[in-house]
C-alpha cells in the first residue's frame, strides 16, 4: 500500500536510507552549533535535518512493507560485512521506533523556537541545536543498529547531549543543574552495567553482532556467563528506560531541564531504551531460556505493576504539573513492561503500541505545558487556574491528550489500554487486568486535579495577559492532539505496525 | 578451593574495583568524589574487557615470523589478522578456565604459528575510553556551574537548600487556595 513511495523516492535515498538517517544529524549537529545570527539559522537546520530524517524513516518503512510480513534491511556500514563489521538492520520493530522518534522530533523542533527564545541564552542557542542533533543522531542509532557494541556507542552518545541539554534548563530554575548531574551519574551506571553485559556475552560467544549472537547463544545455551550477562543488560537498559524502581533520575530531569527537552525525551528516550531492552528480550535472547522467562515474571512484570500504582499516587501529590506529568511517565513505562513480560505477541505489540501511543499523549501534553510556560511563567498547579478561558486552544488540546493519558474511549489511550487489558485477559492474568484499570482511575485523579483548575478554577493572577501560546507552539501542538483522536477512532494504522513489529520478533526474528 | 580462587585473580581485582567504584559513587556526598567513583568503576570494566583479550602465551596481535612471510605481507596480513581474532574470541572463554590448549589448538588450526591476544576488545575499550572522557568532562563542567549557582558542591546541602525553596513554594500554593476559598 506505501509502494507509490517508492516509486517516487530517489534510488540513492532508497539504497542509503539506514546511513543517511544517522549521518545526516550527525553532521549537521557540530555545524549548527558554529553557525551565527543567534540560533535562527541553526534552528532552521535542525527542521529541516529533521524532515529530511522523517522522510527517509518514511521510505524504510515503505521498504519494510513491500514485502508481505516485513523485509529485513540489512546494511553493511562500510562496505565491511556483518558480522565482523557493523551492520544496520531494520525491520518492522525498529522501523517503527524509527518512525516515531523522527517525526517526534521534527515536531518538536518546530514547536521550540518560541520557547527557546524565551528559555536559553542568546550564545548559547547554536550549541543548544547542535546538542539536540547530537541526542537525535544517537537516540535514532540506537534504533538502527544490529550491533550491540555500536548500541552502546549511540546510546552513550545521546545520552551525554541529553545531560548537556537538561542542565541549560539552569537559565530558569537552577534545579536542572543537580538533576543534569544525578541524570548523569545513573545513566552512566546504567550504560556501564549494559556494556559489562555485552562483555559476558561476546565471552561466552565471540561475536557482537546482534542476530549472529542470537544464533551463537543457541548453540552456547544457559552458561552462566550468559545469564550474568543478560542480568547486567536488563539492569542497565532498565535504568535507561526509567524502569521501576530505577527511575528516580526521571522526574527532575523533566521538571527543570528546557520546555523543549523535556518535550523531546519525554516522548522519545526512554522509548528508544524499552526498545533496546524488547530487541534483546525476544531478539538476541529467546523465551527458550529459563532465565528469561523467570525474568519476565518475576522482575519486569511485578516491577511494571509497581511503577503503575507507585508512581500513579506519587503523581497525585505532586503541586508542579511537569513533575505530575514525569510520574505519570514512570507509571505508563511501568504498562509497557508489563504488555512485554507477558512474552507473547499480543502482549508485545501491546506494549509498542502504547509505546507509540505515550509518546503522542506526552509529547502534546509537555507541549502544551510549554506553550504555559512561554506565556504565564509557571508550571504548578495553581498557575495554571482559569486558563481554560484565557488560552482555550492550547488548553483544549491538552485536555484532548490528558483524557488519551487517562484512556477515555475514542482516545489512543483508550485503544492500547484497550489492547493491554486484552492480551492479559487472554494469558490468563486477569489479576493484571484490575490492577490496569485500578491505575487508570489514579490516573484520572492526578489528570482531573488539573484539568479542574484549569476550566473550573477562577484565574487566580488577574494581572496576568490573556494570550495564547504563538502558532508555531500551536500547529504541532494540535497535530499531536489530532494523532491521539486518529488513533482513538481508527487505531487500525499505527496497531498494524505495532502488531508488525511484534509478529516480526516471534516469527521472523528468532533467527 | 584455593586454586580455583588464584587463578581468577584477575577477576577479583576487577570485581573489587568495581565495588569500590559503586560504593564511592554512592556514599560520597561530595560530588567531585561520586565523579572519581563512577571513573574507578569504569576503569574496572576497561580491566574486564582487556582481560577477556588475554589468552595465555598470546603476544601483541601483529603478525611476526612465519606468520607474516607465509602470507606476503600487506594485504593478506590484515584478513590473517581478522581469522585469529575470531579464533581468539571463540577460545576466550576457554581461556578464562585456565584450558589453555584449546588456544594453541585454535591458532594451529587456523594455520597460524603464534598465539595472539584477541584485539577486538582493546579496539571496544579505546572507544569506551573516549565515551568515558566525554562524560567525565561534561560532569566536571556541571560540578562547576553547581558550585556557581549553589557555592557548594555537597549534594546533601543542595538537597538540603532545594528543599528549602520547594517548602516556601508550597506554603505559596496553600495560602492561595486558603485566599481563593
Amino acid at each position: 500500500m506505501m509502494d507509490w513511495i517508492l516509486q517516487i523516492a530517489p534510488a540513492w535515498a532508497e539504497a542509503h536510507a539506514p546511513a543517511l538517517l544517522i549521518l545526516l544529524p550527525m553532521l549537521a549537529g557540530p555545524l549548527s552549533a558554529f553557525l551565527p545570527g543567534g540560533g535562527r539559522l541553526a534552528w532552521l537546520l535542525t527542521v529541516v535535518v529533521t524532515t529530511l530524517c522523517t522522510l527517509l524513516s518514511i521510505i524504510l518503512l515503505a521498504q519494510v512493507q513491500s514485502v508481505e510480513g516485513g523485509a529485513i534491511i540489512s546494511y553493511a556500514m562500510g562496505g565491511w560485512a556483518p558480522p565482523h563489521g557493523i551492520e544496520f538492520r531494520i525491520d518492522a520493530l525498529n522501523v517503527l521506533v524509527l518512525l516515531l522518534v523522527s517525526s517526534i522530533a521534527l515536531l518538536t523542533s518546530i514547536f521550540s523556537w518560541p520557547t527557546i527564545k524565551a528559555e536559553i541564552a542568546d550564545g548559547k542557542r547554536a550549541m543548544f541545536f547542535g546538542a539536540f542533533q547530537v541526542c537525535f543522531m544517537g537516540l535514532l542509532g540506537v534504533a538502527a543498529t544490529g550491533d550491540a557494541f555500536n548500541l552502546f556507542v549511540f546510546l552513550e552518545l545521546s545520552s551525554i547531549a541529553t545531560y548537556v541539554l537538561v542542565a541549560l534548563g539552569s537559565g530558569r530554575d537552577r534545579r536542572a543543574l543537580p538533576a543534569a548531574i544525578n541524570y548523569l551519574l545513573m545513566g552512566t551506571i546504567g550504560a556501564s552495567f549494559y556494556v559489562v553485559g555485552v562483555g559476558f556475552l561476546y565471552a561466552a560467544t565471540g561475536t557482537l553482532n546482534m542476530a549472529d549472537l542470537a544464533v551463537q547463544l543457541q548453540d552456547v545455551g544457559g552458561n552462566r556467563a550468559v545469564q550474568v550477562g543478560f542480568a547486567f543488560i536488563l539492569v542497565g537498559l532498565g535504568l535507561k528506560a526509567a524502569m521501576f524502581p530505577l527511575h528516580q533520575w526521571l522526574p527532575n530531569a523533566y521538571a527543570y531541564s528546557p520546555s523543549f527537552v523535556t518535550a523531546f525525551l519525554a516522548a522519545t528516550a526512554t522509548k528508544v531504551a524499552i526498545y533496546a531492552m524488547v530487541r534483546f528480550l525476544f531478539s538476541v535472547f529467546s523465551l527458550d531460556f529459563a532465565f528469561e522467562g523467570m525474568s519476565l515474571a518475576f522482575i519486569l512484570a511485578p516491577m511494571g505493576i509497581a511503577a503503575m500504582l507507585a508512581c500513579s499516587f506519587q503523581a497525585i501529590f505532586q503541586a508542579d504539573i511537569r513533575r505530575t506529568l514525569a510520574y505519570s511517565s514512570v507509571a505508563q513505562v511501568g504498562y509497557m513492561l508489563l504488555g512485554i513480560s507477558l512474552g507473547t505477541a499480543a502482549g508485545v505489540s501491546a506494549g509498542m503500541f502504547h509505546l507509540v501511543n505515550h509518546a503522542l499523549m506526552k509529547g502534546a501534553l509537555f507541549m502544551a505545558v510549554g506553550g504555559v510556560v512561554l506565556t504565564y511563567q509557571g508550571t504548578r498547579i495553581h498557575d495554571f487556574a482559569g486558563l481554560g478561558r484565557s488560552a482555550p486552544w492550547t488548553m483544549t488540546a491538552f485536555a484532548i491528550a490528558g483524557l488519551s493519558l487517562i484512556g477515555v474511549p475514542l482516545t489512543a489511550g483508550f485503544q492500547s489500554k484497550f489492547a493491554l487489558v486484552s492480551a492479559l485477559l487472554e494469558s490468563g492474568w486477569w489479576w493484571a487486568a484490575l490492577i490496569v484499570v485500578f491505575s487508570s482511575v489514579l490516573a484520572v485523579v492526578y489528570m482531573g486535579r488539573i484539568l479542574e483548575a484549569v476550566f473550573f478554577r477562577a484565574p487566580n493572577n488577574p494581572h496576568k495577559e490573556h494570550k495564547e501560546a504563538p502558532l508555531l507552539i500551536l500547529v504541532p501542538l494540535w497535530i499531536l492532539a489530532i494523532a491521539n483522536i486518529w488513533v482513538g477512532v481508527s487505531g487500525g494504522f499505527v496497531y498494524g505496525l505495532a502488531d508488525d513489529a511484534a509478529s516480526a520478533l516471534f516469527i521472523g526474528g528468532a533467527s | 578451593m584455593l586454586d580455583f580462587v588464584l587463578e581468577r585473580g584477575n577477576y577479583w581485582a576487577i570485581i573489587g574495583l568495581m565495588m569500590i567504584g559503586l560504593y564511592t559513587l554512592f556514599a560520597a556526598t561530595n560530588l567531585i568524589k561520586k565523579l572519581v567513583g563512577l571513573s574507578i568503576f569504569q576503569t574496572s570494566i576497561i580491566l574486564f574487557y582487556i582481560s577477556l583479550s588475554r589468552i595465555d602465551g598470546g603476544t601483541a596481535p601483529i603478525l611476526y615470523g612465519k606468520d607474516a612471510g607465509g602470507h606476503g605481507g600487506g594485504h593478506d596480513e590484515a584478513s590473517g589478522a581478522h581469522g585469529a581474532a575470531s579464533e581468539a574470541a571463540h577460545s576466550a572463554a576457554d581461556a578464562a578456565h585456565g584450558a589453555s590448549d584449546a588456544a594453541h589448538a585454535a591458532a594451529s588450526a587456523h594455520g597460524l604459528e603464534n598465539i595472539y591476544s584477541n584485539p577486538l576488545p582493546h579496539v571496544l575499550m579505546l572507544t569506551a575510553i573516549v565515551v568515558g572522557v566525554a562524560t567525565l568532562a561534561v560532569g566536571l563542567a556541571l560540578v562547576v556551574r553547581i558550585r556557581e549557582a549553589y557555592g557548594t558542591i555537597e549534594s546533601d546541602e543542595i538537597r538540603e537548600t532545594d528543599l528549602e525553596v520547594a517548602r516556601a513554594e508550597f506554603a505559596v500554593d496553600k495560602s492561595d487556595e486558603a485566599s481563593a476559598a
